[in-house]
């Protein structure tokens, strides 16, 4: 079986490939490379004369404070890895491995904390979990002892493992899922079994997803802004890049230094996560039924595992829990509840609430196709074919995740500002389709590690066998790659879609009237003033539950179409 | 299946998008305001408004007050706002250099024009004051009680040690308003006197903040007691029910909320009339909202006040300090600059050498003040905790300033200097000083 990451010879009369390269090019190029280079030119800008020059750089390795938040960077990204795995692992591999009841809204309600925007996430935290948070209150009372779970580094690890671990479980469970059941029962007839099977088989078959979320959260912890920013914790380079840019501007070069660093180290980390990868080959040729054998838990094992599963839950659905009391809550100060109920929030949030949905699931609806397209041409791109200088663009989609999303809406307005909007005569920058833009860019990179996750996983034998029998390059895409990733592109879709619909850091530079705000925008604004903390929280309990919906509709598809794909795979069998 | 699935997405999408596009306005005229107000305020106005001007259709840009004057210098080039709406005199001070305001004095009678001696109005007229904001402090009372602490009345109380870990302030890098709270104290009580107030205020800091209103939330919520804060974030956190209070020292001052109409404003007559409207006593009215809850120019609205609410015209805010925002301009992002090196950045160094002096002091005073050794330790250590990397003169210094805050605006433009090295250099004598006044403090200490 030869390597499905090595391509593999490209038939004459190939410019598809490079066709679809070439849009690719074009998008990114237009919407990515343009706007931060824009920028980054800062960087190299002698602040007073223009010239090219290293000197910021110089000036940045020689501060003391940067190269503590480049360190203290890397410790919560790495740290927030290892613990959003302990919360993935258990949830990924019980509701793969074991026949459940309702493992599907095990998995939807463990995606839920992504769609959770950090800075509400965070009041909720710092409520339950804050120093004189619900958690500490009883604490002291009990026991009059108190734990930090939210002071310093600490608070933003905490947070962060709880925001960004569905990412792993997602990756993981796609893969879990994909994993043909034969090579397991070999392993069994071999007489592995147990751990050892899970740890010799299983784990390596699912390393792909697993390293692909890992990856994704490492650099997204490592390139986040607001978290550390609402735990205000600045001696980061993301809060640095961004406490830079935007109070001091353009005389200070050094934020748009930092945030060439954190392109260079996230790129850099992806990169190691793929040298990772190399050379190994995960694709399985047959499709034994979809996923691994799942097997009926005896009593005391369910027990066991519902204890597991629920306490993980709890800690993860804790800022959501918090979020709820504070929507239903009157007055909540220093106190373990709030003083008493009310249903009044909801009401506020309501009349105001309609144009932010409506826009948030346009906007985020419409970035999440842009992105698994996107994502499944360059997957396909990088993986199946010998364009030349293929996997920079992977490089170049990838790195859309290191540029702070202050930097992209500062690139935006400078680059599409001057640019009127045929028709309408309005600069291209307050259009809200460049919102939408903003937002594929930034999540594309989400979208593609699950399409080529996906993509792994599938043999080029059985495009080879497409293409022998007659059918066209786009004929077999369309017919048997595409179907056969299914999963994982909706799996793609999802995590777009979802933390699309959350962003706040690039919306915020590019919205530019109220009507077009999406639901971020319109939380922030809630939650800037006293009497707008119960309707802010009473608008995210609903963002939650939309996304949420969105989400289970979402992984009932899947299930749907993986249980007709075996049928017809059956059938297909029976038929040879 | 997959592909009726991906579909299916698609037509929803599609739909979605159909019905983005169907919200059109049947306003003849409009009005973008940008501002870093919450919607709590800008609502009422916009709604009031639009009330009495049906035809025009009013659309609030939110932005904080640095980004929206960021966006408002970006996007100069081909400007589709009209009123820029926002607290702090400085940032309209630096719109204004940049010659994007337009200007414009409304005519309304009735509305105070200067208090106190010190014009409310930008004297060339870009922009006029609206409200009035002083500066002071809120505490949430549920946490007094808790850590039974008393109630502080002036800027150096929050320095003692009994408040040590309890205070929460916003950088002024960060937060306009709180860049005016630490102009009024360098300004009321001297540049090094002021700095030093405020140094050891910080060093009793739970959490430096990144946006203003982290502070009046942390008060509110209880993570900390006492939050240094503008008038009104107290007056509308107890007009929504929390437990809290709030109170002006005696070194405060009442600065002017402003609203200028931006230069070659598309919709500028509805913007006019926005501002009359703000300035008419109905408008003016409206400041007293629960949840807003600010002081306006327009002196006779004031029969009307709710309770609690000072009126600045009959003296019951004794403003100490007559607010130079020229002074204030011209230093402004190296205030800043000092302020995140010494204080946002090495909070953590700070509060150690804090601790240990308040620690060594208590000893001291335990063991009857007598020991000259420990004295002289003590006061070195202070001497260095307050060494300043500047002294006001260089501040003030329009060609230091300028390494801060110069936009080159020509190709042959030259500027002596970095920020950056200039504030690594800082950053380098601030630690040694901060490690050495812990360790003199607690050599003193350990005397005992």
């Amino acid at each position: 079986m030869s390597s499905a990451a090595i391509a593999r010879p490209v038939r004459f009369s190939s410019l598809g490939p490079y066709m679809v390269a070439g849009i690719v090019v074009l998008f990114l190029g237009a919407f990515l490379l343009v706007p931060v280079l824009k920028v980054i030119q800062v960087a190299f800008q002698d602040p007073s004369s223009g010239s090219l020059t290293l000197v910021n750089f110089q000036d940045f390795f020689n501060s003391s404070l940067f190269r503590q938040s480049f360190f203290n960077s890397v410790y919560v990204s790495g740290m927030s890895v290892v613990f959003a795995s302990a919360f993935a692992l258990p949830l990924a591999y019980f509701t793969t491995r074991f026949n459940f009841s309702g493992s599907v809204i095990i998995q939807t309600l463990a995606f839920v904390p992504l769609i959770m925007p950090p800075f509400i996430g965070a009041v909720a935290m710092q409520l339950l979990f804050g120093s004189n948070g619900s958690v500490n209150l009883l604490l002291r009372d009990w026991f009059g002892v108190d734990i930090p779970f939210m002071e310093g580094l600490n608070g933003v690890i905490f947070v962060q493992s709880i925001h960004y671990f569905p990412f792993i479980l997602i990756n993981l469970s796609a893969s879990l899922q994909n994993i043909d059941r034969s090579m397991e029962e070999a392993g069994q007839m071999l007489g592995s079994s147990g751990f050892r099977l899970f740890r010799r088989i299983v784990f390596p078959l699912a390393m792909p997803g697993y390293i692909a979320g890992a990856s994704l959260v490492f650099v997204k912890v490592f390139d986040d802004l607001g978290t550390p920013l609402l735990l205000n914790v600045n001696t980061m380079l993301a809060p640095q890049a961004y406490l830079r840019i935007s109070s001091i501007g353009i005389s200070d070069p050094m934020g748009y230094v930092i945030s060439c660093i954190l392109i260079v180290f996230s790129v850099f980390a992806m990169w190691v996560a793929f040298l990772g990868m190399r050379g190994k080959d995960y694709s399985t040729t047959q499709k034994g039924g979809g996923g691994l054998s799942k097997r009926d838990l005896r009593s005391h094992e369910a027990i066991l595992c519902y204890v597991v599963i629920f306490s993980i839950l709890g800690i993860v659905l804790a800022p959501h829990l918090g979020l709820l009391l504070l929507s239903f809550g009157s007055v909540w100060s220093f106190s373990v509840l709030p003083d008493s109920f009310t249903t009044g929030h909801y009401g506020t949030a309501f009349t105001s609430a309609w144009t932010f949905i409506k826009n948030t699931l346009i906007y985020a609806g419409l970035a999440g196709v842009i992105d698994i397209v996107l994502g499944t041409a360059i997957a396909y791109v990088v993986m199946r074919t010998n364009v030349i200088g293929r996997k920079w663009l992977d490089y170049l989609a990838v790195s859309a995740l290191a540029v702070p999303g202050v930097v992209l809406g500062i690139g935006y307005l400078r680059v599409f500002y001057g640019v009127n909007m045929p028709f309408t005569d309005q600069p291209m920058a307050t259009w809200w389709g460049i919102i939408v833009i903003a937002l594929a860019v930034r999540r594309l990179p989400y979208a593609l590690r699950s399409c080529t996750a996906a993509l792994q996983q599938v043999s080029p034998s059985l495009e080879e066998a497409s293409e022998n029998l007659g059918a066209s390059k786009f004929r077999t895409v369309r017919r048997i790659v595409v179907p056969l990733m299914a999963s994982g592109l909706v799996a793609g879709f999802v995590t777009s879609f979802s933390t699309a619909a959350v962003e706040l850091s690039a919306t915020i530079m590019l919205v530019s009237t109220e009507n077009d705000a999406p639901l971020a925008y319109g939380l922030y604004l809630f939650m800037q003033s006293a009497a707008g903390r119960g309707p802010g929280a009473a608008l995210g309990v609903m963002a939650v539950i939309i996304v949420g919906l969105a989400t289970y509709l979402s992984h009932r598809m899947v299930d749907r179409a993986r249980q007709q794909r075996s049928s017809m795979e059956q059938a297909a069998g029976d038929a040879a | 299946m997959v592909h009726k699935t991906l579909r299916h997405l698609g037509t929803g999408v599609a739909i979605a998008a159909m019905l983005a596009t169907a919200t059109a306005h049947a306003a003849d005229d409009k009005l973008v305001i940008v501002t870093s107000f919450p919607s709590d305020l800008t609502d009422v106005f916009k709604n009031a408004f639009m009330k009495e001007n049906p035809s025009i259709s009013v659309e609030v840009v939110n932005k904080s007050t640095s980004s929206g004057v960021k966006y408002l210098i970006e996007t100069a080039q081909n400007n589709q706002s009209d009123i820029f709406w926002a607290s702090a005199p400085d940032a309209f001070e630096v719109l204004k250099e940049n010659s994007l305001l337009a200007k414009y004095e409304s005519s309304v009678s009735g509305v105070a024009t200067e208090l106190n001696g010190y014009p409310i109005n930008d004297p060339d007229g870009y922009y006029s004051g609206f409200a009035l904001s002083g500066y002071g402090f809120m505490w949430n009372e549920r946490y007094m009680d808790a850590y039974k602490l008393p109630e502080p009345s002036e800027w150096e109380d929050l320095a003692k040690p009994v408040y040590n870990g309890h205070v929460g302030i916003s950088a002024p890098s960060r937060s306009g308003t709180t860049h005016l709270t630490i102009e009024t104290i360098l300004q009321g009580e001297g540049w090094e006197k002021g700095w030093q107030t405020i140094r050891d205020i910080s060093g009793n800091a739970k959490t430096i903040t990144e946006r203003s209103f982290g502070v009046p939330d942390g008060v509110n919520s209880g993570s900390f007691g006492i939050g240094i804060v503008i008038d009104f974030f107290g007056f509308s956190s107890m007009a929504s029910g929390f437990p809290v209070d709030f109170r002006y020292p005696s070194v405060t001052a009442l600065v002017p909320a402003n609203i200028g109409v931006i230069n070659n404003a598309p919709n500028s007559e509805p913007a006019k009339k926005f501002i009359d409207f703000l300035m008419s006593e109905t408008g003016q009215g409206l400041l007293f909202d629960p949840k807003i809850m600010r002081l306006p120019v327009n002196k006779s609205v004031y029969a009307n006040a709710p309770k609690g609410l000072p009126n600045p015209f009959d003296g019951s805010i004794k403003s100490e300090v007559n607010f130079d925002t020229a002074v204030s301009q011209g230093r402004y992002n190296v205030v800043n600059s000092l302020f995140d090196v010494m204080v946002t950045y090495r909070l953590e160094d700070l509060r150690a050498a804090t601790v240990a002096i308040q620690e060594a002091e208590a000893a001291l005073a335990e063991n009857g003040s007598a020991n000259a050794e420990a004295t002289k330790l003590i006061a070195d250590a202070k001497a260095l905790l307050h060494t300043l990397p500047i002294d006001e003169a260089k501040a003030n210094d329009p060609e230091f300033a300028a390494i801060f805050k110069t936009k080159r605006k020509k190709q042959t433009d030259k500027v002596e200097g970095r920020q950056a090295e200039i504030e690594q250099e800082w950053d380098n004598q601030i630690v040694q000083n901060y490690q050495k006044a812990a360790e003199l403090a607690n050599t003193a200490r350990f005397m005992f």
